[in-house]
């Protein structure tokens, strides 16, 4: 089954399950290329789980995840991220002992091309590479605004910032499509906005976004496409209004009217 | 003169050596390598040409070397090898057999003579080799249980070598063992010749100052190494690693062989450090490799300042010094302190009392393991520890006290 050219991402018939609970169940879904689409849902839903299996952390039980037509299904999490998939975390996963501008620089890692021999007597290339590297990753740092921060470790920034140094960091990998979870999640409605105006950035320079999210005015501002998850499956999809007023998400997240 | 302000100046300014020596780690460099060159000179004059101080620093670079690779495994990508002295043992009996009589007695009933300087690197190839081969069943596995695996092996290798010994030996040992030749050697007054001359070919045959001229350059050389990749992808890729896992793959980290690359490359030290320390004894014995020669490394780089290359070398040679010099000294000392005060009745035997130097004897370890607490009571971070060890241990404190104010307000 070859996907659509326009489809940077397909999932089908994803199920994943850990012993008898069903985290997962029978999800297909299609990403296009230069979207923004949203995966929303109740607590415990599946959402991260989903995002697990895509990423290559959890192998799916069965079904296929196919990036840009090849089967990407059970790749080790460090082959998706070189196939061009990058993404945060819902607890904000940070090397928080490094500084900002080395954790951008671990990002880099997967493009990068010293060996160890390069390294161990620093060979003109890679002294070259490295300058450049360094240089891209304070672009990073500049681009999502913390580049007062670069030398500072992840662990002493302020709560907003180890997000977005987060994004720099996943962006540093080069990615096609990038996965944020949950960014917005203990924002103020002012860093919402601005994290909105960061997404749109982000989609300008090509870059396809899938961001699960809980906040449903955020997403409904910003995704083209949303799919809701309930208990594993999926419930509803498409845009925005037509899901805001389906009846089965409304009881998803309101529960079911008397 | 308008050029006079321009920003040549000094061959002083230049170097930016002010700058420099603010920043402690450089600071602590050069006082090393002032320490290196002027310690055999010192001792010495000192002495009165004994050069017994120089042979002990020579073997107390062993340790730096066994120090800086184990650095890299536990340091850098913060795994815990509680069994290194098993690479150490490899590299050492990978030198001893082929640089001695041993094999002529073994089922190939062929002595091989290789040289020093080739299997200084054989060495350190078997002992990455071991490493990888250790590494790649084991390193899937994390913190506690990685520790438990690796002091299996370290059980386990000198067992081997121990019962293996139609090959090597076994509880005799191996002895003999060739002594590096170079091609030139100067010699002088320092070694008991009357003039400065030039000696070709050189044999070391145990000449303190000539290992000791040695293990500097391999130490010089280790450093500049380590601390390339310290500042390398690699070495990000094995911090990464270190502070999260699941973050560093995600970030597109191969994490296993990076792994596998921390524990090759701290085994090949440890391998370079054996042949060096086969040549220098001319004996290997199993008993050499046995677990207290893991965890005293180990001691030495949690005391140094764990992932801090300069901390480190310090903390090797201040606990080789505190074991090997400073407590056999002890004894004698404090013997002739109690003379000197008039107290000779306490030098004398007398029931269950063994005198002074005898019950400080017996003492010796319970002084080391008070030395080593006090140690890390006052720098719990260790002597010089690297920026990152610094903030975890301010940021644990930190901790303690929120606990603290939670408590008080519950």
């Amino acid at each position: 089954m070859a996907a659509p050219d326009d489809n940077i991402l397909v999932l089908t018939n994803v199920t994943k399950r850990f012993g008898g609970l069903v985290a997962v169940d029978d999800v297909s879904l299609s990403i296009k290329r230069g979207e923004i689409f949203a995966l929303i849902g109740p607590n415990g839903a599946g959402k991260t789980t989903l995002f697990n299996n895509v990423t290559g952390l959890f192998k799916p039980t069965s079904g296929h995840v196919i990036l840009n037509g090849t089967d990407i299904t059970g790749s080790r999490p460090h082959e998706v991220a070189r196939l061009g998939i990058a993404r945060t975390f819902q607890n904000i996963r940070l090397f928080d002992y490094m500084t900002c501008i080395d954790n951008v620089r671990v990002g880099r890692h997967v493009r990068m091309h010293a060996k160890l021999w390069d390294s161990l007597f620093k060979l003109p290339a890679e002294r070259h590479e490295e300058e450049r590297v360094t240089d891209e990753a304070m672009e990073l740092l500049r681009f999502v605004g913390i580049q007062r921060q670069a030398h500072q470790y992840a662990r002493n920034l302020p709560y907003g910032q180890q997000r977005r140094l987060e994004i720099a960091r996943a962006l540093a990998t080069e990615p096609k499509l990038l996965l944020l979870d949950e960014p917005a999640a203990g924002f103020t409605p002012q860093e919402k906005v601005e994290l909105m105006a960061l997404v749109r950035k982000i989609l300008e320079r090509g870059i396809t976004v899938w961001l699960i999210e809980h906040d449903m005015k955020l997403v409904m501002g910003i995704s083209e496409r949303i799919v809701v998850l309930d208990h594993g499956e999926k419930i509803a999809e498409g845009p925005p209004e037509e899901v805001r007023t389906d009846p089965r998400v409304i009881e998803a997240y309101l529960g079911k009217s008397a | 003169m308008s050029r006079a302000a321009a920003p040549r100046g000094s061959l002083f300014a230049r170097l930016r050596l002010r700058e420099r020596i603010r920043d402690r780690d450089t600071a602590l460099y050069g006082i090393l390598i002032i320490v290196a060159l002027v310690y055999p000179a010192a001792t010495l004059y000192t002495q009165e040409g004994s050069t017994y101080l120089i042979s002990l620093a020579g073997h107390a670079g062993t340790f730096v070397l066994l120090a800086i690779g184990l650095n890299v495994v536990v340091g850098f990508a913060g795994l815990l090898d509680l069994g290194y002295a098993a690479f150490f043992a490899i590299g050492a009996y990978t030198y001893a057999l082929f640089a001695s009589q041993q094999l002529a007695s073994s089922p190939i009933h062929h002595a091989y003579h290789l040289p020093f300087w080739l299997m200084m690197f054989v060495g350190l190839l078997v002992a990455a080799a071991f490493g990888a081969i250790l590494g790649f069943p084991t390193l899937r596995l994390r913190g506690d249980y990685l520790a438990i695996v690796t002091l299996g092996f370290g059980e386990i290798v000198p067992n081997v070598f121990y019962n293996l010994d139609q090959w090597t030996g076994g509880i005799n040992a191996i002895g003999g063992i060739d002594q590096p030749v170079l091609p030139a050697w100067i010699t002088g007054p320092w070694a008991g010749a009357n003039d400065i001359a030039i000696v070709a070919p050189f044999n070391f045959s145990f000449d303190p100052i000539a290992y000791y001229v040695l293990i500097f350059v391999l130490v010089a050389g280790a450093i500049i190494l380590v601390s390339n990749l310290q500042r390398s992808r690699l070495g990000r890729a094995w911090m990464a690693i270190r502070e999260d896992e699941v973050a560093a793959a995600a970030m597109g980290i191969n994490t296993v062989t990076t792994k596998l690359l921390a524990f090759g490359i701290g085994a090949s030290f440890s391998g370079f450090a054996g042949a060096y320390y086969g040549a220098s004894f001319g004996l290997v014995s199993p008993d050499d490799f046995l677990f207290i020669v893991s965890i005293t490394v180990l001691v030495m780089i949690v005391l140094g300042g764990m992932g801090n290359i300069p901390g480190v070398i310090v903390g090797a040679i201040s606990i080789y010094f505190i074991l090997n010099w400073l407590l056999p000294a002890l004894p004698p000392a404090l013997e002739s302190a109690a003379s000197s005060f008039g107290l000779q009745s306490l030098n004398a035997q007398n029931g269950d009392w063994p005198g002074v130097a005898g019950a400080t004897q017996r003492l010796t370890l319970l002084i080391f393991g008070l030395i080593l607490v006090s140690m890390m009571l006052l720098r719990p971070q260790g002597l010089f520890p690297s920026r990152v060890r610094e903030q975890e241990l301010k940021h644990a404190v930190g901790l303690e006290d929120e606990a603290a104010i939670e408590q008080a307000h519950a």
